[in-house]
């Protein structure tokens, strides 16, 4: 039975991770190479690595951090943040990713989906779509630029686009929940699941195991992301995925 | 002598050939025809479109891989490639695969999510030396819209719609649909292998 996806994300800044982590026992807990072996070890399904860089001068170094972190991943590796033309995908494909993450540039520029699908194929292309409930609820907008610019696009509608320009897979982050721990927004995943053909993967809210059983079921998420809960110490991998498999969702295992 | 990664325009390569130099084989990512009949093994790899896969014939590469595969040398065809080594696809009606396992590769059917992507789990089903010693229901990572039918070589197979070969076996030439360089500990183990076959 083909399982659900637990991906680990890893946010990096000039070629360190930001975010803190205290359970794996490294030699050094900002290296995201190590950092994405361990996540491996421990039972990741994928990598995300999403350059959080706001300056073309510290993302320098992105193409060698992903080129040192591929070097010993033999799982799936993503790599997003600032990826803006075909030739920014191409070196981060020649560096070792195997698919790439776009958002804002997606959202300018729909037919770079299409040229990077063409190139590299759909499977290479994942589309990161920022989700905010707006209108009293009754809707959902995509952002661009790391959630601060609305940009008046429904976010289904968004999605249904994407796929048809050649996405491989939607990265949906919930707005309202992302970094709350509260929950992931089963409504909003379960809304873009049902109404496009590639996987969906949730993101934005994980505070606990539940809420990765109630994404996979009543979101129908084909995957998820795990960033803070791991970073922060609160939550092993090892122990989610038991959880999980435990809860009856289908999960690789043992890893 | 090394192991030649064929490159035909179907994708990247570099984590196939990421994953060799890791096992320590020394293998190569090329284009030419002569490259390709002197090495000791070759490798298709290869995502996309089964219409991609013209581009053997008219680079002089079917002719180089067919003359490995008569002198005895191992073949491994990856993901597209796998769906090379069968006669054809309903993909692209007008590109002829190699032929070496009968039958058409079709899209998955209506009522599941296609593409496959993710981790499925392997059937083992009979003998097979690229699964040798791999835990009989490893766990490995596919991402495809198109898939192999069931064939007698079929040495394993996966669920997902209904049953489909995830990976054939005759002779020396093996087709895995999933992506060994991307599934973990199993997928190091079937390379290994593969780099461990005489030729």
């Amino acid at each position: 039975m083909l399982t659900k996806r637990i991906i680990a994300c890893l946010d990096v800044d000039a070629g360190r991770v930001v975010k803190g982590v205290q359970f794996l026992n490294l030699r050094d807990a900002g290296d995201p190479a190590e950092l994405a072996a361990a996540h491996s070890a421990a039972g990741a399904d994928e990598i995300v690595l999403l350059d959080i860089a706001a300056t073309a001068e510290k993302r320098k170094t992105l193409l060698a951090t992903v080129r040192q972190t591929a070097r010993q991943l033999f799982i799936p590796f993503t790599v997003g943040g600032g990826i803006r033309s075909l030739e920014d995908a191409s070196a981060v494909f020649d560096a070792g990713a195997d698919k790439v993450s776009l958002n804002s540039a997606a959202l300018s520029d729909p037919a770079l989906i299409t040229r990077i699908a063409e190139r590299f194929g759909s499977q290479a292309a994942i589309v990161a779509i920022d989700a905010k409930r707006v209108n009293g609820g009754t809707h959902y907008e995509a952002f661009a630029k790391g959630g601060r610019t609305p940009t008046g696009r429904d976010a289904r509608v968004w999605a249904i686009e994407a796929e048809s320009r050649g996405a491989g897979e939607i990265l949906l982050t919930s707005m309202d929940r992302d970094g709350t721990g509260a929950g992931f927004d089963c409504e909003l995943t379960r809304s873009i699941s049902t109404s496009v053909r590639i996987p969906v993967i949730a993101s934005g809210g994980a505070g606990s195991a539940s809420h990765f059983a109630e994404v996979f079921r009543d979101g129908q998420a084909d995957a998820a992301l795990a960033a803070s809960i791991l970073h922060y110490g609160t939550t092993k991998l090892k122990d989610l995925k038991q959880e999980l498999a435990a809860a009856g969702i289908p999960m690789r295992w043992p890893c | 002598m090394t192991i030649a990664i064929v490159d035909y325009g179907a994708g990247n390569l570099t984590s196939v050939k990421k994953a060799f130099d890791w096992l320590g084989h020394p293998s190569v990512i090329t284009s030419d025809p002569e490259v390709v009949r002197a090495a000791e093994k070759v490798v298709v790899p290869g995502v996309g479109h089964f219409a991609a896969t013209a581009s053997l014939d008219h680079r002089g590469l079917r002719q180089a891989i067919e003359s490995a595969v008569q002198r005895g040398r191992p073949l491994l065809g990856i993901c597209l490639g796998m769906q090379w080594l069968f006669a054809s696809s309903s993909e692209a009606t007008d590109v002829a695969g190699l032929g070496i396992f009968a039958g058409e590769c079709v899209h998955f059917p209506a009522g599941v999510k296609s593409p496959h992507v993710g981790w499925n789990q392997l059937q083992r089903r009979g003998n097979s030396r690229i699964l040798a010693h791999l835990p009989p229901e490893s766990f490995v990572y596919f991402t495809h819209s198109y898939r192999v039918p069931l064939v007698e070589q079929t040495v394993a197979t996966c669920e997902y719609g209904g049953a489909f070969s995830a990976v054939v076996e005759r002779e020396n030439v093996f087709g895995v649909q999933f992506h060994p360089e991307k599934s973990g500990h199993a997928g190091l183990h079937l390379l290994e292998n593969f780099c461990a076959l005489p030729c």
